[in-house]
């Protein structure tokens, strides 16, 4: 490329056309554009160009930084200590609700057959700030100032203290680049609490919503239903709270519900975020295909494995139908 | 006035397409980052239009690719799209540069639109369409403070 930058500051460059430039440049984005879809060496590349990138990216986050830091630094005493009491207030709750956790986790696991205690499902977590933050209708992405040196990995859950916010998708060095679920192109597979009906969230585009496009008129939802992850996919765990439904429009004309969600996790007002990593072995950790195959080969009696065999084709035909129909419905508009 | 380039300074170039970066990076609420002039790609606009030597279709290329790290776009994406309106740009410069102002926000509209226009053919291509009509309102705002952005750029070098 230096053959070209160089050659604009002689005089006679005058007469390089641009056309024959524009075609190597042009050429050049093409075959990056290609390699960058196929995820070959050029993922090697962006590695370091995220590292590159990184201090522009903090400069651009540096005035949402100050603010933040001088509003806090001109908080009053009494907000201080209305946000203490209700911080412990918080905890008060929690560690009541905490309390008999242990005593139904062990019942969960005999219940489950598995015998012993389990493990935690949660290994190890991070805190992360977040730098920058990219919200509009066509991307919703957040920038953490946690990277690989951390050991953090493309694909990683991050949650906040309410639910669940994304998934890391560029890791570089020193950052990494957090994809929101209510990201356009982002969807998570989703279980109703109540009664455990599956879907798929996808990312409304703005903040404050999240889609499910994918369920029938006339399955059973309601407004105020809690919606967790399924664990199915292999991106998230089982069981975190992803968003409530907040209304539900049935058109007998359409064979789709539209049904809309309000994320639980407070997306926009996160400065600190956590990334959290996951024992594989544990029944709620996401279900990858290789674990899948491994998954009846749990030592029970065969009377067990008869009925939790039923049990599991139950359950992998319901699992299948979400993702069928998400294909098939936008090829189907009625 | 001849029509030969004025003694451009490069440095100029890239400061302010610098600053038109940052500009385009710094985050906003959503509402006003729904309408957010595409600030980058007007200001290599201009050095494309006004001094096509200093401009030019490296810089266009350079700085779209920037704004693919950046912006974690596919990589080659905005490379691909700046650099073909930056070649627009440099090969009509003689038609646009002489225009009125009006007129010079016109054929900004027409190049953001062509510019959105491969983003969005690219977007699909690659299996990741987004088809929301507001990514197409940065064109038109980007086109409404083109004088505003010949107005500053035009302070910092010699009148030509």
């Amino acid at each position: 490329m230096a053959f070209i930058g160089g050659g604009l500051n002689r005089p006679s460059s005058r007469d390089t056309a641009p056309g024959p430039r524009f075609v190597v440049f042009a050429i050049i984005s093409i075959v990056c554009m290609y390699y960058d879809q196929r995820d070959s060496w050029i993922s090697t590349l962006r590695y370091y160009l995220q590292a590159t990138a990184y201090p522009v990216q903090l400069i651009v986050g540096a005035p949402q930084a100050l603010w933040h830091w001088a509003s806090e630094l001109s908080q009053t005493r009494e907000a201080l200590r209305a946000e203490n009491a209700d911080l412990k207030r918080r905890e008060r709750e929690l560690s009541i609700a905490a309390m008999r956790f242990a005593t139904l986790e062990h019942e969960n696991a005999q219940l489950r057959a598995l015998g012993q205690a389990m493990a935690p499902l949660v290994t190890r977590s991070q805190v992360a700030e977040v730098v920058s933050l990219d919200l509009n209708p066509l991307k919703q992405r957040l920038l953490l100032n946690q990277g690989a040196r951390s050991e953090i990995f493309n694909g990683q859950t991050v949650v906040d203290a309410r639910g669940l916010l994304g998934q890391t998708v560029r890791v570089g060095p020193w950052s990494a680049e957090v994809i929101l679920i209510t990201d356009p192109e982002h969807a998570v597979p989703v279980q109703l609490v109540r009664n455990g009906l599956r879907s798929i969230a996808v990312g409304a585009g703005n903040s404050g919503e999240l889609l499910l496009p994918y369920l029938p008129v006339n399955s059973d939802v309601k407004p105020g239903d809690v919606l967790v992850t399924s664990g199915l996919g292999g991106v998230f765990p089982a069981g975190y709270p992803v968003a409530v439904v907040t209304g539900i429009k049935r058109d007998p004309v359409l064979l789709l519900a539209q049904v809309r969600a309000r994320p639980l996790a407070t997306l926009e007002r996160d400065r600190e975020v956590m990334l959290v990593w996951f024992d594989p072995k544990h029944p709620a950790a996401p279900a990858t295909a290789a674990q899948a195959e491994t998954l009846p080969q749990v030592t029970l009696g065969a009377k067990q494995e008869r009925a939790l065999a039923d049990a599991a084709e139950g359950a992998a035909e319901e699992a299948a139908e979400p993702p069928a129909s998400a294909e098939d419905a936008p090829k189907d508009p009625r | 006035m001849s029509l030969a380039a004025p003694r451009e300074s490069r440095p100029l170039v890239y400061i302010t397409a610098l600053a038109g970066l940052l500009l385009t990076l710094l985050p906003l609420p959503q509402y006003l980052s729904i309408v957010r002039p595409p600030f980058l790609v007007l200001v290599i606009l201009y050095w494309s239009t006004m001094t096509p030597r200093a401009g030019g279709i490296f810089i266009g290329f350079l700085a779209g690719m920037l704004l693919d790290v950046l912006q974690g776009s596919q990589l080659g994406e905005h490379g691909l799209a700046l650099s073909f309106i930056t070649y627009l740009a440099v090969r009509l410069h003689l038609l646009t540069r002489a225009k009125p102002i009006f007129e010079q926000s016109l054929f900004a509209l027409v190049a953001l639109l062509l510019y959105e226009a491969v983003l969005w053919a690219i977007d699909g291509w690659s299996g990741h369409p987004i088809n929301n009509p507001t990514r197409w309102l940065h064109a038109l705002t980007g086109a409404a403070i083109w004088p505003l952005v010949v107005g500053l750029l035009g302070r910092t070098h010699a009148p030509r």
